[in-house]
């Protein structure tokens, strides 16, 4: 088992220093994040403007993992649309669970392939997709809180 | 020529780990190609082979149900399972096998006195007391309770050491305290409560007191008689002995008045639509076929513990908590959470530079298994402000070898995240 696989240094980096790492202002939608089994805990708030994501910023606790898929995900998403960004988390979803995913699709998620290694460890899928869950929170349900259980 | 404590010279002579570790099947595996470092005990604890041999011989011989049929194994199942709560009744040092209840585990046991106890006794303005460093398990049912019956629930504060003190303790007693439910042992931290004392306490105030015994049983001493508590409750799982089973002790007296937990077979003595008369103890509250294959392991987990001196058992975990603790704390950026004194097999600790939940993927690529997280005890995680801890936990199986491997492989936490 390669630790390096998962922890490449895009991830160490970002989860040293989260980016995004503030609420916008303005901003008309939030979402909370939390995983009961760790205790990491992410509040997630955007701007959309009509259908694009303007603006997005996080802050919260967690691990590397979880904190450096946060990071990159509000760098991936800031200027997209809602119907862009569901399909990026679908491709990211299929990536870290299963081999399902084609080279194509690999492609489309850019800086965010550096998480394919998570696939190989089933305990930490759902630190790498607590910051989608919450995105997807607050794109489609303005009240309650994302759980990743 | 230097003094050596009678105890650390015995335990050295007479508890030999690696002979204990032969009995212990999963320690012999590799896990990622490196040999497996056990540290999470205080999760569950790994089964010796006469334990596993017992449950498999419930299986393949002696496979039927209890206290019912004539023909002969189920007479062979029954005495054995009876066997069995002899068996706890005695390593518990109860007066009688009438206040053994067979459960799931220590969860069950706790509900059930919630359930049957608290449901026909708390009133409104009544106080069940717990302390901050409880499991969920020792919360949850009494916040239940409480929601049910317009009781209060008070805690009792800890200390940021982790430790229960009486002041505390006797500034939360009231006229209202019916009963307190409490750890014995502290799975978070390792804390040993003053439970002797702090039973005297409550019984003074006229309160019951049931001990929460799940991280205790394998590491201190247990003598309901001597404790004087009212209940007690364990999981067969930690004590070396399957999942599944566990059990909850109850004075007879305070046991006998209480209603049934669930309804159905083996609890009754007859069942009529009009009526229903119940069984006597402790059938009474072992609704249902039970675990009988998970008792009977359990007994052998008993028969298994005490073929040794459990003085000798306590003094090498306590050197090995010792070696543990001096080479963590050296272990620079760690920080250990929960330091009482006189605290058992147990090690929460955090890393400057790495998330719990990283270390332990890190140091199980290393082949060492520990817990990271809330360990069920949220408020203990709430009162260092933190939402995790990285937990190293101790059995009778773990020797000084096992920390120097956990130390080694958390070089790699700091290899890797500096």
């Amino acid at each position: 088992m390669d630790l390096r696989e998962l922890y490449q240094e895009v991830i160490l980096d970002h989860g040293k220093n989260p980016r995004n790492h503030r609420f916008p202002e303005p901003h008309n939608r939030e979402g909370r994040g939390y995983n009961p089994l760790c205790g990491d805990k992410i509040a997630l708030r955007l701007q959309l403007d009509g259908e694009t994501i303007s603006d997005v910023g996080f802050v919260g606790q967690g691990c590397a993992i979880s904190q450096a898929s946060c990071s990159t995900m509000t760098e991936a998403i800031k200027g997209k649309t809602v119907p862009e960004v569901e399909a990026l988390f679908s491709k990211f979803h299929t990536m870290v669970t299963s081999d399902d995913g084609s080279d194509e699709d690999l492609e489309a998620l850019g800086k965010l392939a550096v998480f394919a290694g998570v696939r190989e460890f089933p305990m930490r899928v759902k630190c790498a997709t607590l910051g989608w869950h919450t995105l997807k929170q607050a794109l489609h349900d303005e009240s309650g809180e994302a759980k990743t259980e | 020529m230097n003094e050596v404590s009678p105890i650390v010279a015995a335990s050295s002579e007479a508890f030999d780990v690696q002979r204990v570790r032969e009995d212990f099947p999963a320690l012999h595996q590799d896990v990622h190609g490196k040999p497996l470092v056990y540290l999470d005990s205080a999760a569950t604890t790994l089964k010796p082979q006469s334990v596993i041999d017992a449950v498999d011989e419930v299986y393949a011989r002696d496979c039927a149900n209890i206290h019912r049929a004539v023909h002969l194994l189920s007479q062979r199942a029954t005495a054995r399972f009876e066997e069995a709560r002899e068996k706890v009744r005695a390593f518990l040092n109860a007066s009688k096998k009438t206040e053994i209840v067979f459960t799931r585990g220590t969860t069950e046991a706790i509900n059930l006195v919630s359930h049957s106890w608290g449901r026909s006794s708390l009133r409104e303005g009544d106080e069940v007391l717990v302390t901050e460093l409880e499991h969920h398990s020792n919360i949850v049912p009494w916040q239940i309770l409480c929601q049910q019956t317009g009781a209060k629930l008070v805690v009792v504060p800890m200390t940021d050491r982790g430790e229960v003190l009486r002041e505390a303790f006797e500034n939360k007693l009231s006229e209202r305290t019916r009963l307190v439910a409490m750890a014995h042992v502290s799975n978070a931290l390792g804390t040993v409560l003053p439970v002797s004392e702090l039973i005297a306490l409550a019984h003074e105030r006229g309160a019951l007191v049931l001990l929460d015994g799940a991280q205790a049983v394998s590491h201190v001493d247990v003598d309901v008689q001597a404790l004087d508590c009212d209940f007690y409750a364990f999981s067969g799982h930690k004590l070396y002995g399957p999942t599944g089973i566990g059990v909850l002790y109850g004075k007879e007296r305070l046991l006998d008045k209480m209603p049934p937990y669930q309804g159905g077979g083996d609890m009754i003595r007859s069942v009529t639509f009009e009526e229903t008369i119940y069984n006597d103890l402790p059938y009474k509250f072992e609704a249902g076929t039970p675990h009988i294959a998970g008792a009977v392991g359990l007994g052998a987990a008993i028969d298994y513990f005490s073929s040794f001196d459990a003085e000798l058992i306590h003094a090498h975990e306590n050197a090995v908590l010792h070696y543990a603790t001096e080479a963590l704390k050296a272990v620079p950026g760690l920080r250990l959470i929960g330091t009482a004194p006189g605290k058992v097999a147990a090690l929460s600790f955090l890393m400057e530079s790495a998330h719990p939940h990283d270390i332990g993927t890190i140091v199980d690529a290393e082949g060492v298994a520990i817990r990271t997280g809330h360990h069920c005890a949220q408020p203990v995680m709430e009162h260092f402000g933190i939402a995790a801890t990285a937990r190293a936990s101790l059995g009778m199986y773990n020797s000084r070898d096992d920390i120097d491997a956990l130390v080694a492989a958390l070089r790699k936490v700091r290899e890797l995240f500096g």
